[in-house]
Order: structure tokens, then C-alpha cells, then sequence
């Protein structure tokens, strides 16, 4: 195993190149600099723009700027934000808690619905409860967060009053009023990406059931008299979960990438909104780093997907 | 209006028949900006101090946490660095500059322990110096004193091309200064300068202190700790600071105003769009202000009816505007689309241009579209009033523009457009992507279409319209078509670097990578020669009407169309006293704000 990962491992590496030089090639060709806005204000004399263009390097050919890029990025220098002239790798960290907690709470919760209601609406098809799950399902996957998100704000911000839609990250009460009203500005945005991710969960969930409570050795199981929760649980469950890790762990890149839509929408101060208020500012710098974070984890998670399924089932073996 | 006029109506200031308010008003009125009118009237013998910024409270701290919301989020805390509004706004709770613009456009001393004048001395009869007096006992946040030294070095700073700062227009046209003594300064020009109230006031005149930033300056201007972490004069200490997000600070307990400022602790919290912010505010009354709500009236009076707060708007220059096309964006010379060796074929018929203006619904646009928030103008420079010019005024008629054309020989071909020598008068329109300038864009091709012209409209993503790209044909600046309509701010109420925008060194070409500002690359040498009388003219009475000649020169070529003097909008939840100018940051006054129980 120790092999296959070690191959595995250096096969990502020019595959990572890749990604990075069409990333840079592609923020270079785009249109838009990150000094726009002075554009604009009379009392900024163009020269500065063009002097800051210099000193940033954005005048260099595309190459040039990304070989600087990439041998930075090997001695784990990230560079700095045009924006905000802060280094990248604080910027990110600053708000990987905030979409760890969001996100990543949003995630559990969705599995925590999915599991359940998936395995239950598969024991006996189209039974009242499946049809009413796959009714909710399908309407889950069918909203999009932004419109449930707005609907949310109105009826509890707006007409009840009972929760705020504006996310602090910096709240400033202690002891359990922090705790309360950390859990009560998290509550809509969770649910929101909760319910959205637990109705495709579900569908997946059902129907990978569904392929395995009908094999052989299941009707096997039954037959010996095994408890029909040990069938599910022991014989079902576990083999069921295989294509289901694989849709998780191609999620998980998700959970610390943020949720750019429901992010924006809260004003949580997540990865996400990071990279749209970086995209929108043309801060390449920034994109550069959230992007390329982004495909180590892709990358990264696939290869724990590919473990887990060897755990799950032996026959599935390291080659 | 001219210079005569202008010298009877300052004469019926000081002899008490108009009040200074009235004088500013009607400044205002004909395209001049408040703090123009100030300091006409100062100049002029007639100055009373600036009217105090009205403050209750008797005590500073006890005023419990002050929630601003900015949609747009503040990314950096050096004033010299900040790219736009939301970083000189998130700035200003820390810095200050040593004066600030009022509503009136005149000069309020925050740093500074007076106003340069004449009778005081403060300013040279022959405009080469100025001589600054800084106020005493003023403690940064570290308890260091600020003193002249501060001052000089944020001069050396902001001046040095290798800082970067985007403030070195202000700081460059100031040849040296003089430290008088620990509390004096004096600025010495160049040349002779009016506007003298440039350097050290306002936004980019925010004073970083000596003993942060001193090893600092230069190339390695990034890596100050203080850039992220600002120690200042202002009446709130830095806490916290999460770029993009959120910026949270403390009540200065040591502030030079002792009973400022009222609130004991600050947040801005930024992101998320105007709609939302203008909720926020209006209608749940999260927050106590939002800034910057370009958000249809509709909508704003629709959130009003939350109860929990209301729209202010405040007086600005700044300007929606339809700009012709001098040069051919369709031929190329030497290598150059627009060059200035071209001529627009349709355009450079006047006749065209006096119909086109005939056929902007400029009172339609306000009332349908900007609501309270815009005015319509024939003026390019609107504000502050004493500027502002009477000369002027606009129409709408379909039927004069119908007429215009036919008399000039423009005859309706067979598809109803209308054409002469074989050129039909169709026009490619382009502005940035954005909903009232496209409703506005269809209104005026609309009007265009029963005058036999057609329009096509062009519509850019707003952070590609705006860029600096010079590789980007569709930026503002290239103007490769034959109309476009945008905003441009007029960030200062004095309009020296707002009125540049049409002086001919000023044209955006390939040459100076269309970094000039004249974006429609109309020349006129009168309005150079003008210009440049402006620029040096100290008398601000003749200076006010050289810059009304020179509104009413671009206006009147018809090249130019002004269309609307855009206010500002903000969200006030009830209860918040709040001052506010046109003429400086929404947070210009912070110190001053407070909640009336």
C-alpha cells in the first residue's frame, strides 16, 4: 500500500503543474486589473496606476510572471493580495474556521438526514415514506440556495425578527451568549446548504440501497434468520456506501472551498466569498492560491476515496 | 454668471443681505463646488467659521457599539494605499487628516488648530505658501504627541514614486516644507495655488504617524506592520481587522475632542450587495448605517416602510454623463483606432450633436429611474452651487430634434433612418453593465429611433468598462464606439482635477497608454487657456467664474451631454445623529455621531 500511495502521489504532481499553468494563463488573459476603482477618482494620476502595475509584476509576459509564481509557491511563499496587500496564506486562513464551521456543520447534517431517511425509503419502495422522501428530494435539489436562502431571510429576519442575516465573524459577547449567538447567525445558512445537499445525498443514498438489497447474499442473510437490522446494517449498509463515499469525498474539497453562493448571500466571510470578492477585484494573487488549493484537495480526496473503498471492500485492492 | 454678479452677491453676504448659506446655495446651483464657495468667500473678507458640527452629548464613551455595514468590504487600512471609498471610509476611523470639507463646502479644522487664512496669516498673499498651525495636546493611540514631524514625513512618504501611494497627487504639486516649529508647518508651492487645501485634508490627506511608518517608506511600503494594525489620531483605537470582511475598533480614550466621540465601540462589516445593506438597515434595523445605496428609489421607499430607518442623501458633484466621440473609433491610423488625427464623420456635424442632446429624456430618467437620488442637469459641473452655472439649460423634444436634422440636410432614407451623402446616422452606445444605465440606454434609443437615428446598444461588464487594461479594447478610456455614458466622481469640492478632464493634454490616447483622462478627446484651446488661468487664479471670485466659462464651454459644444448630478444615498436607522458632507468620507465626522435617546 505504502507503494500505491507513493505512486499515486507522484503522479499528482505534474497533473498539479498542469492545472497551475492553465489557472495562470487563463486570470492572466482576462480582462480587468485589480486598480480599477482608481480609474475613476479624479484626484489618483494615472501614472500611479501604471506604477503599481510595475511594481506588482503585472506587466511581465504571462511566463515570466508564472515561473516567479511557481518558485515562490515551492518555497511556500504564497505571495500577497493586489486588494488588500495582505499575504495569501493569512488571508485564508482567516476564514477557514468560519467555512469549516458553516460549511462543514451543513455537511454533517446533510449526511445525518441522507443516511437515515435513504436507507429507510429503499427498505420498502414506494411506500408512503418513500414517495413523501423523494418528494422532498427531488424539490431539495430543484431550489436553488439562493432563492431558499431569501426566503429564509424573509420569514424569520424580516417578518419574524427571530434571526439575524448579517454573519459575524467577530462577535462580541462571551460565555454562552457567544455560544448563542454564534449557533442562532449559523442557523439559516446551514440549513440552507444542509437540506440542499441532504436532497441529492438521499437520492444516492436510495438508490444505492435499492442495487444492493436485492443481491443473493442479502436473500442469504435474511434466510439464515439474521436479525433484519444486522442485514442492513452489516450486509447492506456497508457495501451500499461504496459509490456513496465516492460522491462525499468529491464533496469534502467543497466543505473548505466554501459555499461561494450561500456565502455571498449571509456575508459569511468564508473561503468562498473570498475568492468572488477576488475575482470580482481581479486580485490574481488570491484566485491563484484559493483555485490551486482547491485542486490539491480534489486530487487529495479522490486518492482517500480510493483507501476507503479498499477498507469497505477487501476485493478492491491496492495496485 | 459672471464675475460681476459674483461680486454683488459676496458684497450682499458681507453686508449681511444673503445669508452665507443662501450665497453657497445658489454657488451650487450654477456648478461650483461648496468648498469653492467657502473659500470664495473667505477670500474675499466675508468668512465666519465654519458652522460647528452640530454634537449633543456632554461625555465621551456610554454609547454602547456603533454597527456600520459597507457593502462593498474594506481590504486595507493605510489611507495612502486605499483603492476606493470602502478603504478611505474603513481608514478614517483611525486617521485624520489636518481639515475636513463640510456640507458647505468650507473647511473644518480636525488636526489642525486653525484654518490658514489671510487675516491669520496662515496663507501668502502671493498663494506660493501656506502655513499650517496644528492643534496642541493631539496623542496618537500609542500615546506618542503628533507633532510637525508627523506632518513633514507624510509628505517625504506619500511623495516618494517608490511608496506607491495613491495619494501623490495631492503631496506632489507641494515643492517643500518648512517646519516652522513642533506645531507649525509651512507648505510652499511651486507655483501660485489656490487650491491650496489639497495636501493634508480629506480623505488622502489622513496623517500616518512618523514613528511607525519611518523605516517603512519606499519599496518596502507593504511590508509596514502598521498597514494592517493602524495606530492613529482618530476616535476610535484599532481592534480588529479581517480584510474583506470585517474591521472592529474601540473608543479613544485620549481623543483630542474630550467629549468625543459618543459611541464606545465600532464595527464595519462588509460584503454582500446594496439591496441587502439597505434591509439591513431600513427594514431590521441590524445595522445603524450603510453606506452607498445605489439601490433604485423604488425599492429604497419600499424598505422604508420597515419603519426601523431612513434614506439621507447628500449633495454631490458627481455626474452621469453621455460623451460623443470626437475621433473615428472606425479607422485606424497608425496603429490607432480614435486617434486624435481623426474626425467622428457623423458627430463633427453640430447639427447632430444639438439633436442628440434634444433627444435625452433627462426628467424621465430622474423621475423613472434615479428618483430622489439624481438630478437632472445640463451641467457638467453641478456642485458645489457656487460653481455651478446658470447659463445653461436642457429639453427634451423629439420633434426640435426632427427638425434640427431635416433642416440640416439629414433626409429619412427608405428604413426610416435618416442619412446625408451616403453615411446613415447610426450609432454603436456602450456603457457598463448596470440596471439603471441600461433602462436609461433604451430610453434614449428609443427617442433616437423616432428622430431617425438607431442606436445599437453596448453593454460591458463593469469591471472591464472601468479597467486600466490596456490590452482591453472595451475599457471607457479606448471609447471604441461613438457614444457611451458613465459616472465620473468629483471626489474634492474644489473642481481643479475635475474640470481637467477636458484640457487637451489630457486625452486618452495610445501614446500614453489611455491613461489621460479626456476620454472623449474634445479639444478646445480657449478651454486650455481658461483652464490653465484657473489653475493659477487666486482670486476665487474670478476663479469661480473661469471654471463656470469652463463648464459652459464643453456643455455648450454638445460633444459633452450631462444627464443627471447623482446625490449620495445612505441607510440611517432612526435615532442616529449623524453629520455628513458631500464633500468628504460618510466617516469624515464620525467623532461627531451619536444616538438621541
Amino acid at each position: 500500500m505504502g507503494n500505491y500511495l507513493l505512486r499515486r502521489l507522484i503522479v499528482a504532481v505534474p497533473s498539479l503543474l498542469g492545472i497551475s499553468l492553465i489557472l495562470f494563463v487563463l486570470l492572466a488573459l482576462a480582462p480587468g486589473d485589480p486598480f480599477g476603482e482608481l480609474a475613476t477618482n479624479p484626484n489618483v494620476p494615472p501614472e500611479v496606476r501604471e506604477a503599481l502595475r510595475i511594481k506588482f509584476g503585472m506587466n511581465d509576459p504571462v511566463l515570466l510572471r508564472y515561473v516567479h509564481w511557481l518558485v515562490a509557491m515551492f518555497q511556500g511563499d504564497w505571495g500577497f493580495s493586489f486588494a488588500s496587500r495582505v499575504n495569501v496564506d493569512t488571508l485564508i486562513l482567516q476564514r477557514i474556521p468560519t467555512t469549516l464551521y458553516v460549511v462543514g456543520t451543513a455537511q454533517i447534517l446533510a449526511l445525518a438526514v441522507a443516511l437515515p431517511v435513504g436507507v429507510l425509503a429503499a427498505r420498502r419502495p414506494y411506500s408512503i415514506f418513500d414517495q413523501i422522501a423523494n418528494t422532498f428530494a427531488f424539490i431539495g435539489f430543484s431550489l436553488p440556495t439562493f432563492f431558499t436562502g431569501l426566503l429564509l431571510i424573509l420569514i424569520f429576519s424580516v417578518n419574524l425578527g427571530w434571526l439575524p442575516f448579517v454573519y459575524r465573524a467577530d462577535l462580541q459577547a462571551t460565555g454562552w451568549q457567544w455560544w448563542w449567538e454564534s449557533i442562532k447567525q449559523a442557523i439559516m445558512p446551514i440549513t440552507v446548504l444542509g437540506l440542499y445537499q441532504a436532497a441529492s445525498y438521499t437520492r444516492y443514498v436510495r438508490s444505492a440501497v435499492l442495487d444492493v438489497i436485492k443481491l443473493d447474499y442479502v436473500t442469504t442473510a435474511r434466510a439464515k434468520g439474521l436479525d433484519e437490522r444486522k442485514v442492513i446494517v452489516k450486509h447492506v449498509v456497508r457495501n451500499a456506501l461504496i459509490p456513496v463515499v465516492t460522491l462525499v469525498a468529491l464533496q469534502m474539497p467543497t466543505v473548505f472551498g466554501g459555499a461561494i453562493v450561500t456565502e455571498q448571500i449571509f456575508r459569511i466571510p468564508g473561503i468562498g466569498s473570498l475568492l468572488i470578492s477576488a475575482i470580482l477585484a481581479n486580485d490574481t494573487p488570491v484566485i491563484m492560491a484559493v483555485t490551486f488549493v482547491f485542486a490539491c484537495l480534489v486530487v487529495l480526496f479522490n486518492l482517500i476515496a480510493d483507501i476507503l473503498y479498499g477498507w469497505l471492500d477487501p476485493r478492491i485492492s491496492f495496485r | 454668471m459672471n464675475e460681476r454678479d459674483l461680486r454683488s452677491q459676496i458684497a450682499d453676504v458681507k453686508a449681511g443681505r444673503l445669508s452665507r448659506r443662501e450665497f453657497v446655495q445658489r454657488m451650487i446651483a450654477v456648478g461650483l463646488t461648496a468648498p469653492m464657495a467657502g473659500a470664495m468667500l473667505s477670500y474675499s473678507g466675508a468668512a465666519v467659521a465654519a458652522d460647528a458640527i452640530p454634537y449633543k452629548p456632554t461625555k465621551a464613551g456610554g454609547g454602547g457599539p456603533l454597527k456600520l455595514l459597507l457593502w462593498q468590504a474594506p481590504t486595507l487600512l493605510n489611507p495612502h494605499f486605499a483603492i476606493g471609498t470602502k478603504d478611505q471610509e474603513a481608514s478614517r476611523l483611525f486617521y485624520e487628516p489636518l481639515a475636513g470639507w463640510d456640507k458647505e463646502g468650507n473647511l473644518v479644522p480636525i488636526l489642525a488648530a486653525e484654518i490658514p487664512s489671510k487675516e491669520n496669516g496662515g496663507l501668502a498673499a502671493d498663494g506660493m505658501s501656506v502655513t499650517w498651525k496644528l492643534k496642541k495636546g493631539v496623542k496618537w493611540h500609542d500615546g506618542k504627541p503628533f507633532t510637525a514631524d508627523d506632518v513633514i514625513f507624510n509628505w517625504e512618504y506619500a511623495n516618494n514614486p517608490e511608496t506607491s501611494a495613491v495619494s501623490i497627487g495631492s503631496y506632489k504639486n507641494v515643492k517643500s516644507i518648512e517646519k516652522i516649529d513642533d506645531l507649525t508647518v509651512k507648505l510652499v508651492f511651486p507655483q501660485p495655488t489656490p487650491f491650496w487645501a489639497d495636501a493634508f485634508v480629506a480623505s488622502f490627506g489622513c496623517i500616518i504617524p512618523k514613528h511607525h511608518f519611518a523605516d517603512y517608506i519606499g519599496a518596502k511600503s507593504r511590508e509596514a506592520p502598521a498597514n494592517l494594525k493602524p495606530v492613529g489620531t482618530g476616535p476610535y483605537m484599532f481592534v480588529d481587522f479581517k480584510p474583506g470582511d470585517t474591521v472592529a475598533g474601540k473608543r479613544f480614550p485620549d481623543y483630542h475632542v474630550p467629549t468625543q466621540p459618543y459611541f464606545d465601540t465600532v464595527e464595519i462589516k462588509g460584503g454582500g450587495d446594496a439591496v441587502s445593506a439597505a434591509r439591513a438597515v431600513l427594514q431590521t434595523g441590524e445595522y445603524d448605517y450603510a453606506y452607498n445605496l445605489q439601490v433604485e428609489d423604488e425599492i429604497l421607499t419600499k424598505l422604508e416602510a420597515g419603519g426601523q430607518g431612513k434614506t439621507e442623501l447628500t449633495l454631490t458633484g458627481n455626474i452621469e454623463y453621455i460623451g460623443l466621440n470626437v475621433t473615428d473609433p472606425n479607422v485606424e491610423v497608425d496603429g490607432e483606432r480614435a486617434s486624435l488625427k481623426t474626425k467622428h464623420p457623423l458627430f463633427s456635424d453640430p447639427e447632430v450633436r444639438r439633436a442628440i442632446n434634444l433627444l435625452i429624456d433627462r426628467a424621465s430618467v430622474q423621475k423613472f429611474i434615479y428618483g430622489r437620488a439624481g438630478v437632472a442637469t445640463p451641467n457638467f459641473l453641478n456642485n458645489p452651487e457656487r460653481y455651478r452655472s446658470k447659463n445653461n439649460s436642457f429639453e427634451f423634444s423629439i420633434e426640435k430634434a426632427n427638425q434640427i436634422l431635416d433642416a440640416a440636410g439629414w433626409k429619412k432614407g427608405a428604413s426610416g433612418i435618416r442619412e446625408k451623402d451616403g453615411k446613415p446616422l447610426k450609432f454603436v452606445f456602450q456603457t457598463s453593465i448596470n440596471g439603471p444605465r441600461q433602462k436609461n440606454q433604451a430610453i434614449i434609443k428609443q427617442a433616437c429611433q423616432k428622430a431617425g437615428i438607431d442606436v445599437e446598444l453596448k453593454s460591458v461588464v463593469a469591471s472591464v468598462f472601468f479597467s486600466s487594461d490596456v490590452a482591453n479594447p472595451d475599457t471607457y478610456t479606448h471609447f471604441y464606439c461613438d457614444m457611451q455614458m458613465y459616472q465620473t466622481t468629483m471626489p474634492q469640492a474644489d473642481p481643479q482635477f475635475f474640470m481637467n478632464q477636458f484640457t487637451s493634454w489630457e486625452c486618452a490616447t495610445k501614446e500614453n497608454k489611455w491613461q489621460g483622462r479626456n476620454v472623449c478627446r474634445w479639444q478646445n484651446n480657449d478651454y486650455d487657456e481658461t483652464y490653465k488661468l484657473a489653475q493659477s487664479e487666486l482670486d476665487p471670485v474670478k476663479r469661480a467664474a473661469l471654471f463656470i466659462k469652463l463648464n459652459d464651454l464643453v456643455v455648450r459644444d454638445n460633444y459633452v451631454l450631462p444627464e443627471i448630478n447623482r446625490l449620495n444615498a445612505i441607510g440611517v436607522k432612526n435615532g442616529m445623529v449623524l453629520y455628513k458632507s458631500g464633500w468628504d468620507n460618510d466617516l469624515a465626522f464620525i467623532a461627531s455621531w451619536y444616538r438621541a435617546s
